[in-house]
């Protein structure tokens, strides 16, 4: 009532805004808190300590050198290989798992697909550590490890799997039983996702493939698969994604080794920072990932903003 | 029956984005189909017999090699000490005994591991309800200046590895007294993009008269979202919930990093130090294995649709 002119003005117009804003703000502060000091700090924080050197509670400005002494690294250069020829094989195959387990699920009745569903699902509730731990159990080099046994059963082996370093098919044997490990654990986001989208196909479009004569064969290389082809591209990327960082796995299975055979490079990042305290390289190592992975992400958002049509 | 509605809300089923037709609220859609909840209804035609029979003798053995893990921990964690290096190693543990768990109790401290994994669970959880919904809120309703610049930075932290942010957030927890301590691994999740999107995503799609007649009322802006927005949004927040309680559960990483104290281990951190302690019992590594993984199991048991459905919307990655 006693609005004076005075007020209307400056003070008058942050009131306003106060009373018109504030809630807002006030809702979305503590995420926004929490996303500034522990995602967008860090982040920035982090590009400094890739041109640091530490000592002793010391840091020294070294410019390009973590980055200079990570391209030289041999050992780092594996750890990138190894890390691409995990991602490249085991997305691969999860991409085509995913993609027939849930083309096979889609016609079946309601009640077995949410059986299947679920069974494929419900090894990715549980930690990584524990399954690698069991994997770590059945490919043991002993003649009574449970793959071995197997093998032995037809005549071969015993085969050290993940104890073994020796060169096999562009990289070692126990990089290579890391990644069977991994593509005998179901892609189960992956069936998911493919599933969502195979209901949105139009049934309709069978049917016209069927009236024609085409076999179920025909049918999924020349309706499912191409219509499929943006979710294929998500999963592809979020998979990539996933096997680019992998950790757990490699920690407990070989601890990256036998030697540096199965060094990857979140694993050397973990080792590089927490286990010899060198934060100015591990953060090199940091942003090398952070650029691959944020390339990859740039690409995703690009895909998904074509949408399909039908 | 469902057939016909089903098609109308399967279109657009872009990841990410879509809003899953079990969140929407029960004004806007009736009581979703069963079949519908988990990704589709059944295509109109019945498939023959034979074609059945062939899919089932694909799935059906890819679902034994999905589960063997879980069968061969349990076997091994019930197997005798000297049985479990038999050769040929025992499928099926006739002598099985409960004496890997009972030396598991007894040399691990795998209560107090089982206990903090719950804490920080449950105070991750707690956080993502709290503070996922109070934005997704404000994302949902409010107009501000800069909304769109805040929720375009958040959608865009999800191109930062965790990886990248781990040096510089272990200097900060540690500058904050907490590492080795439970809130050091609590406070850097406390809120997370999943969740505001999907609070954000669902909120939108309730009805905006409920809360201007609180308004009406004289409710406060507090009041609207607690007594109001959130009790509608109960499905959403169920399924934020049960991600985040299984997402920090599992979690390895940042609590071995931050966790150093024997005592003060997580499940996964504990189980994989088993692996150095007592790496020539196997048995007893598999018991912990199980003690870490069966409550997920009968939580993903138990809200089964809750789990499939996050995953649809684009909870996590692998």
């Amino acid at each position: 009532m006693t609005a004076s002119p005075a007020v209307s003005g400056i003070a008058g117009r942050v009131r306003r805004f106060r009373s018109r804003y504030s809630a807002g703000y006030l809702f979305v502060a503590p995420s926004m808190l929490f996303f500034l000091v522990f995602i967008f700090v860090p982040l920035g924080w982090s590009f400094l300590l890739s041109f640091q050197e530490f000592g002793f509670r010391t840091s020294t400005w070294v410019g390009l050198d973590n980055y200079i002494a990570l391209v030289q690294d041999p050992i780092f250069r594996q750890s990138a290989v190894n890390t691409v020829i995990y991602s490249v094989f085991t997305v691969a195959v999860w991409v085509v798992i995913a993609m027939v387990l849930a083309t096979l699920i889609h016609p079946l009745p309601p009640r077995l697909r949410t059986f299947f569903r679920a069974a494929y699902y419900l090894p990715a509730v549980t930690s990584a550590v524990f399954i690698a731990l069991v994997w770590k159990w059945i490919l043991n080099a002993n003649p009574w490890g449970l793959a071995n046994h197997v093998l032995s059963l037809f005549g071969a082996g015993p085969v050290g799997f993940i104890s073994d370093p020796s060169p096999f098919a562009g990289a070692s044997v126990a990089l290579w039983s890391v990644i069977l490990s991994s593509v005998l654990t179901i892609p189960a986001v992956g069936v998911v996702l493919y599933s969502a989208a195979l209901a949105g196909i139009p049934q309709e479009l069978y049917e016209a493939a069927e009236t024609e004569g085409a076999g179920a064969l025909a049918k999924f290389r020349y309706i499912t698969v191409p219509l499929l082809k943006p979710i294929t591209l998500y999963v592809a990327i979020i998979y990539t994604i996933a096997a680019f960082e992998v950790f757990e796995r490699v920690y407990v299975m070989t601890g990256g080794g036998p030697g540096y055979a199965t060094n990857t490079i979140v694993y050397s990042i973990w080792r590089t920072g927490f286990r010899f305290g060198d934060y100015g390289l591990a953060s090199a190592q940091a942003f090398l990932l952070f650029v691959v992975i944020a390339t990859i992400s740039v690409l995703q958002f690009r895909a998904l903003r074509s949408d399909v049509q039908y | 029956m469902a057939e016909g509605t089903a098609g109308l809300e399967r279109r657009g089923a872009e990841p990410r984005v879509a809003a899953p037709s079990s969140l929407l609220p029960e004004v806007v859609a009736a009581p979703v189909p069963e079949a519908a909840i988990t990704g589709g209804t059944a295509p109109g035609r019945r498939q023959s017999r034979r074609s059945r029979l062939f899919t089932l003798a694909v799935l059906a053995p890819v679902a034994v090699v999905g589960l063997f893990p879980f069968y061969w921990m349990v076997t091994t964690a019930l197997t005798p000490r000297a049985a479990a290096i038999r050769v040929p190693p025992t499928l099926v543990p006739l002598d099985a005994t409960l004496d890997n768990l009972v030396a598991l109790f007894a040399q691990a401290p795998i209560l107090l591991w089982a206990f903090n994994s719950l804490v920080i669970a449950a105070a991750i959880m707690v956080g993502h309800v709290v503070f996922d919904s109070m934005a997704g809120y404000a994302f949902a309703r409010k107009r501000f200046p800069g909304k769109r610049l805040f929720f375009t930075l958040i959608v865009s932290s999800l191109m930062i590895p965790v990886h990248v942010t781990l040096v510089p957030r272990f200097i900060l927890v540690t500058n904050l007294g907490l590492d080795d301590h439970l809130l050091g691994v609590i406070a850097p999740s406390i809120a997370d993009v999943f969740g505001i999107f999907l609070m954000r995503q669902f909120m939108q799609s309730l009805p905006a008269e409920l809360e201007e007649a609180a308004r009406v009322d004289g409710a406060s802006e507090w009041q609207v979202f607690w007594r109001i927005v959130l009790p509608l949004s109960m499905p959403a927040v169920a399924t934020v919930a049960i991600f985040s309680f299984v997402g920090a559960w599992n979690a390895f990483l940042w609590p071995l990093i931050v966790l150093s104290d024997r005592a003060l281990l997580t499940l996964p951190v504990g189980v994989a130090l088993l692996q150095q302690e007592f790496s020539s019992n196997i048995g007893l590594q598999m018991a912990g294995a199980l003690v870490g993984a069966v409550p997920m199991i009968v939580l993903f048991l138990l809200f089964q649709r809750h789990f499939l459905e996050g995953v649809r919307v684009g909870a996590l990655k692998g």
